[in-house]
């Protein structure tokens, strides 16, 4: 019983990290119409969007301390950061914090970045052929993983979590089992919380405002939409800015868990495409839902138990998934019947 | 006999009747025209008789043999080929190469892996697919690309197509749909010809014109039901299918 | 074959079996290189018939890639250093794998076909790194051994004694000019067969597949056995390629497989023009070039490059171009796909279209069947490549 639980949680944060970028890619594709190579890239983006506010506020100013001495009789350097030494205490927590402070900067950051990218290239693609529009995404993709890994280096660079956030959390104790049987580290679960809030902002915003209602009109027949004189257009490259904004937070949040690194976008984009597929493609509940099912049973598939039965399960497990789904019932788990068929 | 018989077919969408106990028979080397108002049940039938639905109930059968369920390309194994409303066609290719494929479908079957021979030497097909084009007059433009024809040229194109494989059975869904009177004129000139060379023909139309000037027998279809079956003469004045078209087409 | 295509095939034989000296003036004169040329060119024209035919946008071919290294490795080690068998084998082993993976995948088509493809690439890239090391030995990669049964030479009495051997083809040795020639005659021969297939009725009906599936089915073709047959055919020329980069440098690994490397061959035969004859050997040359020659630029050669500029503008044009060479070519590269893709689509061969057709038409003159034939002719009277 233990060891499930302890699987489910282990799938949760993977699985919120796929069902964010997931949801931003149905969102593009059942609104725009667009499959969007890119989207992966947009996680990856975000990720370094955390690098780049800690680095910046880890710039240090060095001072000299004639009280203390190197081993070559020269005054010690003492290297503190510019945020601690005008701010003191609280520069320090900001400093500690700086993964989660990073939404506030990688908000606007990612939306300039989703508008310009539909702005200037996705438009230019919404007649033309999937094929195009994958093969134009891709190379976007690489375009700017290529720029970022000439900026940041080739290397991951690890991300700290805050410090009350770096231990583990019994969660044994807080459902009511045996203390010390169920441990899981903070973070992952923060992540997982965040990502469900964020996927509940999302839809609270399509269900509750005149805007998401249009998106979900425009989902459903786009046509007709635009018959009805509502302008389209303006409201495409919103979709696409939330869309980017989802995979920038989904990125920013992920790099205590996971190291950014300029490769990170390729690797969850396939992932996150086969997702989409699962869930259905034109279907936002179900790119969440197929999220977190296939992180989970990645996570069961990784079990020892489970491997030496099948050895080598975790590693295709979610592929083998998809090939099933695509043949059986190729709208998906929760899709739209007819679409794409 | 290669009749086209339709037995009893129903089908049922949700909770609407589309088609009701329908019978039809359509008689080898006829021309047979199936008319009804907008939601009559026409496309679903049409879609019954190419594999496209299965009706819940009921055969359709051509020259003894069942249509029902089997794929597109046995169907056309079989003697029936089908024009669409919006022609369909080999857009990038040029004319000639719309022509000569179905010559090869005929010639070589459903699948030949024939990849070493040259289509340059195959000039019996060629020659075949050329005079095809001439009969239709479009043998002016056999180079040119498909999809840079008029709408009226694609359809004689389609029939091109169609007619070079020698079907037994030609099923044209709305073939001057979107078609300005010049057009029409020609397209019908066209099919009348096609009657001619005894091919069987079962065409779903809404301009009367076309329906009084091929067919030898109509079929009305109504809500799903035939309401009346005969002669031209006969459904020209017939009030049930007046009635059927609100106040009465002009007939 | 048409005049024009037998003036083309001479002509392209004849190119190749010069490039040594031809390549030679912009440093690509080299073994190395031109064994990539020819090897991804042959992969890149297999791709070309599957999806500048019918149109099927795959993914996976990395992965034929590498059972055709894996299979040639392991024939070296089981059978013989000779490359024969290991082509032959892993070109047949390619053509295995890409049926049973074609039947899965085709049976659906567009987006859905190639995110199977990608699924499976992923799929066999992570067995290999994991469950499959028996046969792939994993991280390390596939390697020869001294100890090696190697029994077809065995029972020629060959013995390579106490050294690693490298392959040979009955004497002569694969690396250098030899190891060259070797891929550059199974290229012209992977070129010939791709011109007979592209003018044959089969390769007509895979154009027709890519026009209009629905027509085509509706008029008596069924179109699985078609798309099936040129996957197959693309899965051999990809397990051709694979064996011969095992033969020039026996090391089979499994990052060969993964999908991003796919997305190479995609790239190589966008970039040169997909559907036409010539497109994905030029695509695949230039790609190759950049990345061997672009990626060995440093700041010195661009100074160089940049000497005649003042001194400022000198280290201006250094500093924004060092970013696009050296490590950052697969920028350039991205950059330039993507160019391609949203300006001109036909790739580089409608780009030389466009230039000839603009010369022509300036000066008023009908083009030379030789020059015509250095693109392509048309597949089939009328219609474009």
């Amino acid at each position: 019983m233990d060891a499930i639980l302890l699987q489910i949680l282990n799938g949760l944060d993977k699985g919120g990290a796929y069902s964010l970028i997931a949801l931003g890619l149905a969102l593009i594709f059942g609104t725009l119409g667009v499959v969007n190579f890119a989207h992966g890239a947009l996680f990856m983006l975000g990720a370094f969007c955390a690098v780049t506010v800690k680095t910046v506020m880890s710039i240090e100013i060095v001072t000299l301390d004639p009280t203390r001495q190197t081993a070559w009789g020269t005054p010690m350097e003492i290297r503190t950061p510019y945020i601690e030494a005008w701010l003191g205490d609280f520069g320090a927590t900001l400093l500690d914090f700086s993964v989660p402070l990073s939404i506030l900067i990688a908000i606007p950051i990612m939306l300039l970045i989703g508008v310009a990218m539909e702005r200037g290239l996705i438009r230019h693609f919404y007649k033309r052929p999937h094929a195009e529009q994958i093969l134009v995404t891709f190379g976007l993709a690489i375009v700017l993983q290529e720029i970022v890994k000439s900026y940041f280096g080739a290397n991951p660079i690890p991300q700290p979590a805050p410090d009350v956030a770096r231990g583990m959390v019994d969660f044994g104790t807080l459902v009511g089992i045996d203390a010390g049987n169920v441990v899981y580290p903070a973070w992952r679960l923060i992540y997982f919380l965040f990502s469900v809030v964020l996927i509940g902002a999302v839809f609270a915003f399509l269900r509750f405002t005149t805007f998401g209602m249009v998106v979900r009109a425009g989902m459903a027949d786009r046509e007709t939409v635009g018959l009805l004189g509502i302008d389209i257009d303006k409201r495409f490259t919103v979709v696409f800015g939330i869309a980017a904004v989802v995979a920038g937070l989904a990125g920013v949040m992920y790099t205590p868990i996971l190291s950014p690194d300029y490769h990170m976008g390729m690797d969850f984009l396939v992932l996150s495409f086969v997702v989409v597929v699962v869930g259905g493609m034109g279907s936002l509940g179900g790119a969440v839902a197929a999220g977190f099912t296939l992180g989970i049973l990645q996570s069961f598939a990784s079990m020892n138990e489970v491997k030496t039965i099948l050895p080598g399960i975790d590693q295709i497990i979610i592929y083998v998934i998809a090939v099933v789904i695509l043949l059986v019932r190729p709208r998906g788990l929760m899709g739209r019947k007819g679409v794409m068929e | 006999m290669s009749n086209l018989s339709v037995l009893q077919v129903n089908k049922r969408f949700g909770g609407l009747d589309a088609l009701r106990d329908v019978n039809l028979e359509v008689k080898s080397g006829t021309v047979h025209a199936i008319i009804g108002p907008n939601g009559a049940g026409k496309s679903t039938l049409l879609n019954c008789f190419v594999g496209r639905l299965e009706p819940d109930t009921g055969s359709v059968t051509f020259d003894g043999k069942s249509l029902l369920g089997i794929k597109p390309h046995e169907i056309n194994q079989a003697g029936v080929s089908r024009v669409f409303q919006t022609p369909e066609i080999f857009a990038d290719l040029s004319l000639i190469d719309n022509v000569m494929i179905p010559a090869f479908a005929k010639r070589d079957g459903a699948f030949t892996l024939h990849a070493w021979g040259s289509v340059a030497d195959e000039r019996d097909i060629r020659a075949t697919a050329m005079d095809m084009l001439a009969d239709v007059g479009l043998d002016a433009k056999a180079n040119d690309i498909a999809g840079q024809l008029s709408r009226g040229d694609k359809r004689r194109l389609e029939l091109a197509m169609c007619l070079v494989q020698k079907p037994k059975l030609l099923l044209l869904d709305e073939p001057t749909a979107g078609m300005a009177r010049a057009d029409t004129n020609n397209t019908i000139d066209l099919m009348k010809r096609i009657a001619g060379t005894g091919v069987t023909m079962v065409v779903i139309e809404h301009d009367m014109h076309v329906v009084f000037s091929l067919a030898e027998t109509i079929t009305v279809l109504a809500q799903g039901t035939v309401i009346a079956e005969g002669l031209p003469e006969d459904i020209k004045g017939d009030p049930r299918v007046q009635e059927a078209y609100l106040g009465g087409a002009h007939l | 074959m048409t005049r024009k295509d037998l003036i083309l095939l001479i002509c392209f034989i004849v190119a190749v079996l010069a490039a040594p000296v031809i390549l030679e003036p912009v440093g690509a004169g080299y073994p190395d290189l031109l064994q990539k040329f020819a090897i991804f060119g042959i992969f890149a024209i297999g791709f070309n018939i599957l999806f500048g035919l019918t149109g099927y946008l795959s993914f996976g071919h990395a992965a034929f890639l590498g059972v055709g290294s894996y299979t040639a490795v392991w024939t070296f080690k089981l059978f013989s250093m000779n490359p024969l068998p290991a082509i032959i084998l892993a070109t047949l082993l390619g053509g295995l794998f890409a049926v049973l993976i074609g039947f899965i995948c085709l049976r659906r088509s567009g987006i859905y076909f190639s995110i199977l493809t990608l699924a499976f690439a992923q799929m066999s890239y992570n067995l290999a790194y994991s469950v499959l090391t028996p046969i792939t030995n994993g991280e390390t990669g596939l390697q020869l051994a001294q100890s090696d049964p190697r029994v077809l030479d065995v029972a020629f009495g060959r013995d390579y004694g106490a050294v690693l051997p490298s392959s040979d083809f009955f004497g002569m040795t694969m690396t250098g000019y030899p190891g060259f020639y070797f891929c550059a005659v199974l290229l012209i021969v992977c070129f010939f067969l791709s011109i007979r297939i592209f003018r044959s009725p089969f390769g007509m009906m895979l154009r027709a597949v890519k026009s209009n599936q629905n027509r085509m089915n509706y008029t008596g073709l069924n179109t699985r056995p078609y798309t099936l047959a040129a996957f197959v055919i693309s899965g051999m020329y990809a397990g051709l390629a694979g064996g011969l980069l095992a033969v020039t440098d026996p090391l089979a690994g499994a990052e060969r497989m993964q999908w991003t490397a796919s997305g190479e061959v995609v790239l190589m035969t966008i970039l040169g023009g997909a559907g036409t004859l010539l497109g994905p050997i030029i695509g695949a040359g230039v790609i190759k070039y950049f990345e061997n020659i672009f990626s060995a630029f440093n700041d010195g050669i661009l100074m160089k490059a940049f000497d005649f500029l003042p001194e400022t503008l000198q280290h201006v044009m250094v500093s924004i171009s060092s970013v696009f060479v050296g490590e950052g070519w697969h920028l350039t590269l991205g950059a330039l796909f993507m160019l391609i893709v949203i300006f001109l689509p036909g790739g580089l061969m409608e780009g030389f279209d466009r230039l000839r057709h603009s010369f022509s038409s300036r000066s008023g003159n009908d083009d030379s069947e030789v020059a015509a034939s250095v693109k392509d002719a048309p597949p089939v009277t009328g219609g474009r490549p």
